[in-house]
Formats: structure tokens, sequence, C-alpha cells
């Protein structure tokens, strides 16, 4: 192997650790704030994909339909929830969010999708649906099981996982799509070659993960979320809506899954079913990361990046089986690590 | 005990359901795949829903149970019968390699480490050469008796529901034994399973082997009955769907394994069946439907569907009262008793810059209540946690009869005739008073898993109910017995706690805050009981708060404060002492 190749593999093994240590971090933040082990990250991640490449082709993305068909799934939880209490602003403001924000986004998809749209629209309105999804979703299918348990969680979140994939084959059928690159052009330094699209991903990665640094490190919000998840019912008694953290951390997820879908669907050809495999990868960053540390996690994801460049250049074969037994060397570490102290668990 | 009855019905009914006339083959195709799949999910309900443990990898174990018969079947001639034993061993030994590993995670690292491997081995499967990469193993031999080949679905079909039947029953017997309490209590955390001897890392490993072998018997069984495999059915979807079926029926019940998997294979397929004549067009709509109506499941009845239709039962009579003429043997003591049972010597302990116990030393002597006393926060729990070998400590020493037991775990100070109760109640609540006691008596039963799968357990395990029933009934709790014991009182737990302590047959009975939640009565009765335990040679070393209880009670007083010993001597002297009330009431006083 040369220099060259490997240089060449590092770079891929960045550009793809990059994605991962995003989707790795938004698990991390699902999981800390809502015990939700959350499956469905890949869906988001295929949906901003498969959604900004439709409309970068014209077509009109049916993800924009089901966020108003979740926003009104919502909106009658909501109701349902109110039932004995019902008075007008709770359902005027429920009705705004839930129902008439997605339909003015689906009127906006289905008024640009006609005219190919440029770029940075298409890039909008695909963040806008999904992030509309992750919110409803969280309304709908989460938020009613926050009090039990991770496995209950776990499977739920496997549910949905199956309802959106889907979905996912019905709206973007089981061709795969590539988007048009979001920065176009190239320089070369030496014997490499940096496309814009790959110093796109390097930049929004690290912006995200200074953000986020910053978000739960300096505002008021980001602590009331990292409260919520050390303890949810000391949370709530000083005053915190767990719902609302929640609700947050389901955004940030689906922004973070859409945004790295946008990034990658035009490097690699996405399918309506390649997001759980991309997702399971932030996981195994994100469990290498032990779930809690969001540093460790972005440095767990770029080894499993290059991990992956390297064997599928030397076992292309053994790729994926590399990439997950990587995980058991590291279990092993945790298990002589783990703890001896209680974990009081129903 | 369960009843035999429903079992039996339900045998002689899945026996005779291929006899009645007019039943669609198509019917039979389906039962046979509900029952390799409610072998699966009855492993998970072991595993997950009893033990605590989810597992998203049980597909992979299945797998190893389909390769390994179809490759010395095919390659190697073997006979299926031959290769029965050789895929349990497969799937099991390969679950004592992957569980030795993982099962010492806890929370959420064990199911995503098991979503992990299942899906490497799902890939390893699909590149494998000797195992057919993607197209799998074909004309595997069917099962055969004799000259009669089981060649269709239907004459499979009574070896694939024997299998059910015989499995649901050995995994109903080992969790109505010794090795069963302990692994119901693994859900609850390790702690106080621990400090009853009970070997924790040993009982999830042996639940994890219980549940692989029983996905490789179901691998055995579908390599048979489909007579060719691929890599498909052995996935990460298919380990999730497992575990799925595991929770629509009920976790935490064998049988609810059985349903789950009957409404699951019978959904999907009347999905897959219907969904397209009402809904035409392309894609998935089945697995949708399928997601959204799992969720839908969960949000109505998260405990699954067993105990929701067992709720429409009349409740069953209790439990029958264990023969207590039965008597356990005395654990063995060690010989030439000392007087001193305990000595603790310039204990520390430190967490970070926090000295929690600082130098402590004190003993506890043959017939004597000793009682430890203090300010919130003086260490007194820490001391017993030291003393129990739930933590070591930093330094100094502590011996039992004389020997140092610095840093013995758990179990092998309760083998010295230690036992104890926790300042925050551990029992499992959802078993009875009964069986919680007799975790107690865990190191004093002998009979290993396999003697309780078979029954062979019978005598022992009358043993240990009987002796956890007398202790019961030396503390005043027989009427409860039966009950489950999240249903008792704050403070009936605390005693039935102490009558757990008791079943160790113990020396030293180590007490934190018994009376905490107790009325005056109460205290009195406890008072007496300990009062009666010491002059039959016992002693107790007990924490509480409640002075009037601890003045009346204790032979001597050991208090502490801020981590330090501040003052020891009789309940007299001690009521005096200037640093104790000031360490109590502060300086002005």
């Amino acid at each position: 192997m040369n220099t060259t190749i490997m240089l060449f593999l590092v770079q891929d093994g960045i550009t793809n650790g990059a994605i991962y240590a995003l989707l790795g971090l938004a698990l991390v933040l699902v999981f800390a704030v809502t015990r939700v082990i959350l499956i469905p990250q890949g869906e988001f991640v295929t949906y901003g994909a498969l959604t900004y490449a439709s409309l970068a082709a014209g077509q009109m993305p049916g993800t924009a339909k089901l966020a108003l068909a979740l926003g009104i799934g919502a909106f009658a939880f909501d109701l349902f929830v109110a039932r004995n209490a019902l008075h007008g602003r709770l359902i005027v403001r429920s009705a705004l969010t839930n129902i008439v924000l997605p339909a003015i986004v689906l009127a906006l998809t289905v008024y640009f999708a006609a005219q190919k749209p440029p770029v940075a629209i298409s890039i909008a309105l695909s963040l806008v649906i999904v992030a509309m999804i992750g919110l409803y979703l969280y309304r709908v299918a989460f938020q009613p099981l926050a009090h039990t348990s991770v496995l209950v969680l776990l499977i739920a979140s496997v549910g949905v996982h199956l309802a959106l994939q889907g979905l996912g084959l019905l709206f973007f059928g089981a061709e795969g799509q590539r988007g048009p690159a979001v920065l176009s052009g190239a320089f070369t330094a030496g014997s490499l070659r940096f496309t814009g699209q790959s110093l796109t991903v390097y930049s929004i990665t690290i912006a995200f993960i200074v953000a986020l640094w910053l978000f739960f490190g300096l505002t008021l919000y980001g602590k009331a979320l990292r409260a919520t998840a050390v303890n949810r019912l000391g949370a709530r008694l000083v005053g915190i809506r767990t719902t609302l953290s929640g609700q947050i951390a389901f955004l940030l997820a689906s922004v973070i899954g859409a945004l790295s879908g946008i990034m990658i669907v035009p490097i690699t050809t996405l399918y309506y079913d390649s997001g759980f495999l991309i997702g399971l990868k932030g996981f195994v960053a994100a469990i290498i990361g032990g779930l809690v540390s969001y540093p460790l996690t972005a440095v767990a994801a770029l080894v499993v990046g290059l991990v992956e460049a390297f064997s599928s250049f030397y076992a292309s074969n053994y790729k994926e089986v590399i990439v997950f037994m990587l995980l058991i060397p590291v279990l092993l570490l945790r298990s002589l690590a783990a703890p001896a102290v209680e974990e009081e668990k129903d | 005990m369960q009843s035999r009855l429903p079992i039996i019905v339900f045998a002689l009914v899945m026996a005779a359901i291929p006899f009645v006339p007019g039943m669609p083959p198509f019917w039979i195709v389906l039962l046979d795949n509900i029952g390799l799949a409610a072998l699966v999910a009855m492993g998970l309900v072991l595993l997950t829903g009893v033990g605590g443990l989810t597992s998203f990898g049980q597909a992979a174990f299945v797998g190893f149970g389909a390769y390994t018969t179809a490759v010395l079947s095919t390659a190697y001639g073997l006979s299926p019968w031959l290769t029965l034993p050789l895929s349990l061993v497969v799937s099991g030994s390969l679950a004592v390699l992957l569980g030795l590993i993982t099962v010492r995670l806890s929370g959420h690292y064990l199911p995503l480490g098991t979503l992990a491997w299942g899906l490497g081995l799902f890939y390893l499967f699909s590149k494998l050469e000797f195992l057919g990469r993607n197209d799998g193993i074909s004309a595997i031999p069917p099962l055969s008796i004799g000259s009669f080949k089981m060649l269709s679905p239907g004459s499979i079909y009574y070896a694939i529901w024997i299998a059910v039947i015989v499995s649901a029953l050995l995994t109903m017997n080992l969790l109505d034994s010794r090795t069963g309490r302990a692994i119901r209590a693994l859900r609850r955390g390790h702690v106080a399973a621990e400090a009853f001897g009970v070997h924790t890392p040993r009982a999830k490993l042996l639940v994890f082997i219980h549940a692989a072998v029983l996905a490789g018997l179901s691998g055995w069984l579908y390599a048979h009955l489909q007579r060719a495999v691929n890599p498909t059915p052995f996935g990460a979807q298919a380990g999730i769907e497992y575990l799925f079926i595991a929770v629509v029926g009920g976790a935490g019940y064998v049988w609810g394994g059985v349903l789950g998997a009957a409404i699951v294979v019978v959904l999907k397929e009347v999905l897959q069946s219907y969904l397209p004549l009402i809904l035409p067009g392309s894609g998935q709509v089945e697995t949708i439907v399928f997601g959204i109506m799992l969720v839908a499941l969960l949000q109505l009845a998260p405990g699954g569907l067993w105990p929701w239709l067992m709720s429409f039962l009349p409740e069953r009579a209790s439990g029958k009262r264990p023969d207590t003429s039965l008597k356990l043997d005395q654990r063995p003591r060690a010989p030439g008793e000392s007087n001193i049972l305990l000595q603790v010597d310039k204990a520390r302990k430190q967490f970070g810059g926090v000295v929690a116990v600082n130098n402590v030393s004190f003993d506890v002597q043959a017939r004597e209540i000793v009682a430890l006393i203090g300010p919130n926060g003086a260490g007194k729990s820490t001391t017993f946690n030291l003393i129990t070998g739930v933590l070591s400590a930093t330094s100094g020493s502590i011996s039992v009869l004389g020997k140092q037991v610095d840093n013995a775990p758990p179990q092998e100070i309760v083998k010295l005739g230690i036992s104890r109760t926790f300042q925050h109640v551990k029992l499992v609540p959802d078993m009875t008073v009964l069986e919680n006691v007799a975790i107690g008596a865990h190191l004093r039963g002998h009979s290993g898993p396999i003697a309780s799968m078979l029954r062979l357990d019978r005598a022992d395990e009358a043993r240990l109910l009987a002796e956890a029933a007398r202790q019961i009934e030396r503390v005043g709790l027989a009427d409860q017995m039966h009950q489950l014991a999240g249903s008792l009182s704050l403070g009936q737990q605390r005693i039935v706690e102490i009558a757990r302590a008791l079943c160790v047959d113990p020396m030293l009975l180590l007490l934190d805050e018994p009376a905490a939640g107790l009325r005056h009565m109460e205290k009195q009765q406890l008072a007496k009981l300990l009062r009666d335990l010491r002059d039959g040679g016992m002693s107790v070393l007990l924490v509480e708060h409640d002075m009037g209880f601890v003045m009346n009670l204790a032979d001597r007083i050991v208090v502490l404060d801020f981590g330090t010993k501040i003052a020891e001597g009789t309940p007299a002297t001690i009521k005096t002492n200037p640093e104790v009330i000031k360490a109590y009431l502060g300086v002005a006083a």
C-alpha cells in the first residue's frame, strides 16, 4: 500500500467517521434525556437525504405529508390528554404547532417541488420536514411511554423504525438516489484532493459538536436537559418540563440525522433502508463512548470510520463483521472496569 | 408450584389439532413457525423478562443451531439426531463465550452489545465459504425415525411442539427452584442477592446459556423443517422480532412467550396476505402497520398480553404452607469459636476526598447486641457495607472469629455466618414473602439448575422452604407468607428482610434501621425477637435512629459522628456522654 492510498483511506474514514460522530452524538443526547435508544435515527438520515434528493430532482417527497399526518396525530394526543381541562389557548397553540405549521410546510413543498428549487431551499425544507417528523414522533410514540422501562422504550423504538422504514419504501421507492453536492468544487493539497462536499462534512460536524457543547454547558435549556437526564423526578420538582426536554432532544436528533443524510447523499447512493446500518455505526461509536460522553463518542466515531475504510480496502467482504466486532474488545474493557456499585432499576 | 392440569390440556389440544378434519395444511405450517418462535421467545422470557438482561442477538444463536446441523448433516453426513446435541453444544458454548464478555454489562450496554454482535455474526454467516455465503446450505436431510421421514410440515409438527412443551416445563421448573429464585432476584440489582451468597455473574451466564440453547434447538428444528438455511432469518431484524414476541406476550411469563409467538406470527401472516387487498400499492405496508400496532400495543398494555389475559381468571388460591417439620442442616460452625465474633480495626473508607469512615475500631462479642448510632451521614451504613464486603476498605482490617477477611466478596462473608438487612429494603416485589425469604437459605441448599429442571431438587427444595417458613413464623408474618413482598407495608418488608437474614443461620445479624416504619407494638415485638435471638446464642449489630428502642435493647453502643468513633459504652454511659450530646444536639446544649 502506498501513501496515496493510505491518505485516501484516511480521508474517506474521517469523512464517514464525522457522520457517525454526529449520529452518535444524537443517540447519546436522546438516550441521556429520554432513555430511548433511538433506532429510527437511521430513518431520519434517509428521510433527510431522500427528501433533499427528491426535491432537487423536482419530485414531491411523501415525507411532507407524513409530517402533516403525524402532526394531526400529535394534535389528537394533545387534545386527548387535556380532555378534562380543555381551554382555547391550549387548543390554538397545539393546532398551530401541530397542524398549521406542517400544513404550511407541505404547501411550500408542493410549490417548490414543482420548480426544482435551489440547493439552499431544498436543504431548508428537508431539515424542517424531518425536524417536524421527529418532534411529532416523540409526541405520538414516545411521550405516552415516557414513564416505562428502557426495554419497553427500546421495543417501541424498534416499532417506529419498522414503520418509518416501510413508509420510506412507500415514499421513495426501492431505487437508490443521489443528491447534488451541497458545495461543489474541489482543490488539491499535495496528493490529496479535497472536495467541497467533504469539507462541508468536516465543518458542519465540528460546528455541531461545538454548538452542542456550548448548548449543554452554557444555556439554561441545555442544563435543564442534562438535569432531566440525571433525574426525571428531580427535574420535574424544580420546574423543568420533562416533556419539553424530550421534545428538544428529538428535535435535535432529527435535525442532526437529516443533516447527516443531506451531507452524505451527494457522496453515496442512499436507499430507503440504508439508514439502519448507518445509524448502527453511529451506535457503535455511541456505545464505545458509553452513551454518556460526547468527546469520547466523537473520537470513537472517527475510529469506526477509519476501521471501516481500511477494512473495506483489505477485507471488503468482512467490512461489516469487523466494524461490529470492534465492539467486543470495547465491551470487554468496559466489563473489566465495570463499577461495583448498585444500580437501582425496575 | 403451578398446577399441571392446564399444561396437559394444552398438550392434548395441540396433539389433536392435526387430526381436525378439514384443517388447512397452511395452518399447520403456521403452527410450526409459532412453535419455533416460541422456543426462542421462551429463552428471552427467562433472559429479559425474568433476569432483566435484554438481548437482541438471539437470532444469531438460532443461526448457530441451524448452521451446525446443516453443515454436519450435509458435508459430513451425520444423522440429524446426532447433530441435535452438537447444535445445542455449539450454541451453548458460544453463549458462554459471548456471555462472559457481555453479561457483566449492565443497563443499556447489554442490549446494544447484543445488537452489535448479532449484526456482526449475521454478516459472518453470509460471508463464510463453508456456510455457503449468502446462498446458505440446501438439501439438508429431514428428521427421520426408522424409515419414517418427517418431510411434511405436518410430521415435524410433533417434534416442534414436543420441544416447546418440554422446554416450557423445564423452564418453569427451573424458575420454581433455588436457582430460579436467584435468577428472579437478578433484575432487582445484585447487592441483595450477593449478600446471601448468590454468585450473580454465574447466574446471569446461566440464563444466557439457557436462552441460547433454546434458540439453538429452535434453529436445529428450523433447519430440518426448511431443509435449507440461509443467513436472512438470523439477522438483526429477526433478533429484534424475537424480543418483540416476548414483550408482546408478556416478557415475565413462560407462556407469554408462546402467546406472543402465536400473535406475532399470525398477525404477520394476516397482514401480509390481506393488507395488499385493502391498500393496494407497492411497499411494505405490512411492516408499517406492524410497527404502528407494536407501539400502540405497548402504550395500551406495556406488560404484554399474558398478564392482561390472566387478570380475567379468578385469583388462584394461595400456595400450600410448607411442611415445617423438615429440618435443614445447620450451617457448619467454625471450630473453636472465640468470644470475639467481629473485630473492626481502624477501618477507613474514602470516596475521593470524603472520608466516610475514619479509622473506626470496635468489636462484637458472642451473645451481644451492639448498636451503631450517630447522626445522618455518620458513616453507619458505609461501615455495614465494609463489614459485609459490599465495599472494600481503603485501609484497616476487619476480622471474623480472629481471621482477617479484608476485601472478601459478600458471598464469602455470608458463608462465615454474617447476614444483613438493608436500609433501603431490597426484596423482589413480585415474588412472595416465602420465596424472598428462601433466598436467604440459598447457601444451605445444593441443587443446581439441571436438577431443578428435572425436578430432582424437591427434597432439598422442601427443606429450604420449610426453613424459610419457620423464620417467617418466627418474626410473626405467617399470615403474609404467600403474599407478594411488594404488597406489604414498608415496616413489614423490613421484618421480611430480617427473616431472610435469619435463614442464613447466622452467628451475627447486621440490621440496618430495622425499626424504621414500625408501629410502637411492632417495635416491642422486634425488640423481644432480638433479645430472644441473643439469648439463643446469636449476636446482633444494628444501626438505628430510634433512641428509645436502642437504649432499651442494646448491651453496648458505638457512636459515630462524621465517620469517626466518638464514644463507646453501655446505654447509661452513652446517654450522659458530653461528646454524644454535642454531636446530636449541637454545642450549645
